[in-house]
């Protein structure tokens, strides 16, 4: 039996039928990696000894006789910028390299509570900012479908490690696309959450107005697991909300027949891949022969998402990495000659090009003379871009899109242009800009190359999108 | 075309420091983005009030008290039980590049 192909529940199945431990099963990962991953360059830091210690931990349970919950003992990877005590936390930068994490994030708390078993840290672009895995100050990922193309990104490790079967779930953050434009290229199930369904204390913040923390899996199914786990209100995250999504599951009659699902014109656009295109239309199909109405809808501000989300996250950003000063952490210039010099060049031997491209880019429309003509006004379209949803969400309750205009690129093929790299994302940015969740979920091929269907809901409706995810899925 | 100036200007409030070559890859790049971020002009937006966060919530507040769940419980990976109860304080000072007597040391401002 191959031990590392399986999902969370079957995972959890045999874990309980003692067909094998779960150090029988963390060790097989583990192995499987260090043969494997020399190629995808998934993993940034390995936890062998964590991952050992909670196997053996769930072994003893399991030994007594008690229950155990259905994560426990799985094996899980964790994007570089979502802390764990005592294990290094780079989120993919230089300045970052030596970094140990001084405490749990909640998400990994609650992880740990359940027994869930951690692999180690996987790659991402340097603080997040990216659409590829190559902007890490380390060394880019490689998508396990063609290793000669990018995973997607930011969170293109955790997207590699499930599709190369190098854990079981994964967990990544999504501040622009982040978890669903790497789970399309990678053909794995990925949720953005709604903003402050999940507690994002000990994510190493990029743009705090946008960043979520989410799963991805195998399956929708998964998805749902590692989001129940996860989720819910936490006095160390003031944006956090508690909702109530876990009964949601036994909420009776779910009929995708009862469902109105809108398609958005603007989202069918001139350069996109034409055979990208025809796939997403055949889901459309499929779903509307699975029994839900389909409608064709309009958010008339698309368009302006990519270029409002351009001045609003990197003046956010701008504003977060300004801790990243030499002084408190992270890697310090101590030859510079007095305290300015400390900053300007920590910072300038630090950071990588493409943060410290965001990082000009939000100072400049924060300051004096452009905040009104840059930042005020792109916040102003951001209302805009919101209420194009609420609009949509009074006729339909979900929304169908492509998650990324093209499959996965090769390595190197957009590095050098920022703006084109910045388009692959342009259908997932509007979501967050919105703050709605979102389901990237595999629809289809094209020459051996994933493609990703985004399913959109209103507020809190995680529950309505995994559904029809998983109708989908099982269809 | 933003000023060769204006990058230099730009980097010194972000406390970025630049290479000769770099201001002038600056200047290209954020030229060619902050033209296509011109695309916003087209929208009007005299009506419409800003969106900060996409949830509406604000002041969000504890009360302002020392807390101990707050505190770190402290394992000591690379040392023995004796600094297993280090403070957070302690730990969070052993990741600073420079410290002195349990401060942060700063080289001098002038």
């Amino acid at each position: 039996m191959e031990l590392t192909n399986l999902t969370i529940t079957q995972t959890h199945d045999k874990l309980t039928k003692k067909e094998f431990s779960a150090i029988e099963l963390a060790t097989a990962f583990l192995e499987k990696i260090d043969k494997e991953d020399k190629k995808i360059s998934a993993f940034l830091t390995l936890t062998r000894d964590l991952a050992l210690s909670q196997a053996k931990e769930i072994d003893d349970r399991i030994l007594e006789g008690r229950e155990i919950s259905v994560l426990a003992g799985v094996p899980m990877a964790v994007k570089d910028n979502i802390l764990v005590e005592n294990v290094r936390c780079t989120a993919g930068s230089k300045i970052l390299e030596n970094y140990i994490a001084p405490y749990d994030a909640t998400v990994i708390k609650k992880l740990k509570s359940q027994g869930a078993v951690i692999l180690g840290k996987t790659n991402l672009d340097e603080f997040a900012m990216g659409s590829s895995t190559e902007n890490s100050g380390f060394f880019p990922t490689k998508n396990p479908h063609d290793l000669t193309r990018v995973p997607g990104g930011s969170s293109g490790g955790s997207a590699a490690t499930i599709a190369a079967n190098l854990s079981v779930f994964a967990l990544g953050s999504d501040t622009g696309g982040s978890i669903r434009q790497p789970a399309s290229f990678c053909g794995v199930a990925g949720l953005k959450p709604t903003y402050g369904a999940i507690s994002r204390y000990g994510l190493i913040a990029f743009a705090s107005s946008l960043d979520q923390i989410g799963p991805l899996t195998k399956t929708v199914e998964d998805c749902r697991i590692v989001f129940e786990a996860i989720s819910g209100k936490d006095e160390m995250d003031s944006t956090s909300l508690n909702l109530k999504f876990k009964n949601q599951n036994s909420k009776p009659q779910f009929k995708i027949q009862n469902i109105k699902i809108g398609v958005p014109k603007e989202y069918f656009i001139k350069g996109m891949n034409v055979e990208v295109e025809k796939i997403i239309k055949k889901a459309v199909k499929k779903i509307e022969n699975l029994g839900a109405k389909i409608e064709e809808i309009s958010l008339p501000h698309a368009e302006y998402a990519l270029p409002c989300y351009y001045i609003i996250a990197p003046s956010e950003a701008s504003a977060n990495l300004a801790r990243f000063d030499g002084i408190k952490y992270g890697y310090s210039q101590k030859a510079a000659k007095d305290l300015m010099e400390v900053y300007l060049q920590s910072r300038e031997k630090g950071f990588g090009a493409e943060v410290r491209r965001r990082i000009m880019l939000g100072t400049y429309a924060l300051s004096a003379g452009y905040y009104e003509a840059y930042y005020k006004r792109a916040q102003k379209v951001r209302t805009l871009i919101k209420e194009d949803f609420q609009e949509a969400f009074e006729k339909v309750d979900l929304i169908l899109t492509p998650v990324s205009p093209s499959v996965a690129f090769k390595l190197g093929e957009k590095i050098s242009d920022p703006l084109t790299m910045y388009l692959s994302d342009i259908f997932t940015i509007a979501v967050n800009l919105a703050g709605l969740p979102a389901l990237s979920l595999p629809c289809g091929k094209v020459n051996n190359l994933p493609v990703g269907l985004q399913i959109i809901g209103n507020k809190f409706q995680e529950h309505e999108i995994l559904k029809v995810g998983e109708i989908f899925e099982k269809n | 075309m933003i000023s060769k100036e204006n990058v230099k200007r730009i980097a010194k409030l972000a406390r970025l420091g630049l290479t000769q070559e770099e201001i002038l890859k600056f200047q290209k790049d954020l030229s060619s983005i902050l033209d296509y971020i011109e695309k916003l002009k087209e929208v009007d937006v005299s009506k419409v009030k800003p969106t900060a966060y996409s949830i509406e919530m604000e002041n969000v507040m504890r009360k302002d008290e020392s807390n101990e769940k707050l505190k770190i419980k402290f394992k000591e990976h690379r040392s023995s039980l004796a600094s297993a109860k280090a403070s957070a304080n302690e730990k969070l000072l052993d990741l600073a590049p420079e410290i002195k007597n349990g401060y942060l040391k700063v080289k001098s401002i002038l």
